[in-house]
């Protein structure tokens, strides 16, 4: 989906704010809520793309204002609400407020009846399309041309597996763009690497 | 699946509850469910304070350093060559590439997406890396995000930047400082950083 999630590329942004010994938690319920997360994906309540995509759909005003660990609160609750396994007003009534959830879930899609195999090598072309459900293809590499780099094993479709959806597990293949091509005039110089799904690759025209 | 009924926060509704709260709530809730939460969170924690550091890919690069059969055994298949040192990635993270830097090659790992990373081998993300201001950044302004970040590049080294947006994970491999020659691969472990390993940092 076209969300405020796809950040990669986008201007406006300020400076990273980097210290060499930066923490990965600042709170102890991020850490608990990191690995509960773990443990509701281990029983089989949801999956890594259901999880993503569950993020994907918070409310943009909410994504944006809330940290990385907020994030995974809000997907965990949301989806363990849709699958019936906890109730909305529960969760409520033990946080004793609000409990924000994310937006429903819409439709997903299959893998691309005409995907073909590339190798290391191959000139590719990310096809020119917009996909309202859980996509990974950054909007930076639409209709973008590149070069496959490496090919991975085959991983299950996440625009399919985040919505329940049936498909084929497909490879990833890493393209190397330049980021010239992705944004003339306006980008420092690199190559720049996307593993980009089987589906949303064609021959480069 | 349950249709329920979903708001969008504002300000007119009964206050959101705090965070810490709101995660209370939903591991009592799991707990209630009959889910083992409070034993997953005590394992889960132990991992991510005791066994998903950077120690871990720090011996990875250490060990490519000084066994130039492991190095090439670690280019072609990550996955294997780090269960060799008996470090498992999560099932779905189904291959792992490392990333070797040279005198005149480097590369820097990002996930504009979200903020995947091989964290077994190479620690959890740091903060700023699931940064909004990373994320949007580092495809598009790379040279000067890192230089930013005291990383400055000459412009004749070439810069590979790696979006992780499928579940291949990535680390670099970073280019061995001149100066450690001789050093075991304990001494040479010692100086490999997550940061390194992410690619904000040569040695």
């Amino acid at each position: 989906m076209d969300g405020v999630h796809d950040l990669g590329g986008q201007q406006g942004f300020g400076p990273v704010v980097h210290r060499a010994d930066a923490a990965v938690f600042h709170e102890d319920w991020e850490k608990r809520i990191n690995a509960l997360y773990g443990v509701a994906v281990r029983a089989g309540i949801f999956n890594m793309d259901e999880y993503r995509h569950a993020i994907e759909r918070m409310e943009p005003r909410h994504y944006m204002s809330a940290g990385y660990y907020e994030r995974t609160l809000t997907s965990l609750a949301t989806l363990c609400v849709e699958k019936g396994v906890l109730s909305w007003a529960d969760l409520e009534q033990r946080a004793g407020g609000r409990f924000p959830l994310a937006l429903p879930l819409g439709p997903g899609r299959s893998n691309a009846a005409d995907a073909q195999a590339f190798h290391i090598g191959d000139r590719v072309q990310v096809r020119l399309e917009h996909v309202s459900g859980h996509v990974r293809a950054p909007g930076y590499i639409r209709g973008k041309r590149g070069v496959v780099v490496h090919i991975s094993p085959a991983y299950p479709f996440p625009d399919a597996h985040a919505h329940g959806v049936p498909a084929d597990d497909e490879p990833t293949y890493d393209v190397r763009f330049k980021s010239t091509d992705l944004w003339p005039d306006t980008a420092d110089n690199a190559f720049v690497h996307v593993g980009v799904f089987q589906s949303y690759l064609i021959p480069a025209a | 699946m349950h249709r329920i009924e979903h708001t969008v926060p504002s300000m007119n509704t009964p206050t959101i509850a705090p965070l810490p709260q709101r995660a209370a709530a939903i591991e009592a809730a799991l707990q209630a469910h009959g889910l083992d939460a409070a034993g997953g969170i005590a394992q889960g924690v132990h991992n991510a304070e005791d066994v998903w550091l950077p120690e871990r890919g720090a011996r990875v690069v250490a060990k490519a350093w000084v066994d130039a059969a492991f190095r090439d055994r670690l280019l072609a298949n990550g996955k294997a060559a780090v269960a060799e040192l008996g470090i498992e990635l999560p099932p779905h993270h189904r291959h792992l590439v490392a990333l070797e830097n040279t005198a005149t090659v480097h590369n820097v790992i990002c996930c504009t997406l979200c903020s995947c990373t091989a964290f077994t081998v190479i620690g959890l993300p740091p903060d700023w890396y699931k940064d909004l201001n990373y994320r949007a950044r580092i495809v598009r302004e790379s040279r000067s995000v890192l230089r930013e970040m005291g990383l400055d590049l000459p412009d004749a080294m070439e810069l590979r930047v790696w979006d992780t947006t499928a579940d291949t994970r990535y680390m670099v491999l970073p280019h061995r400082p001149a100066h450690t020659q001789g050093w075991s691969e304990a001494q040479l472990a010692a100086i490999v950083s997550k940061d390194a390993m992410i690619g904000v940092a040569r040695l």
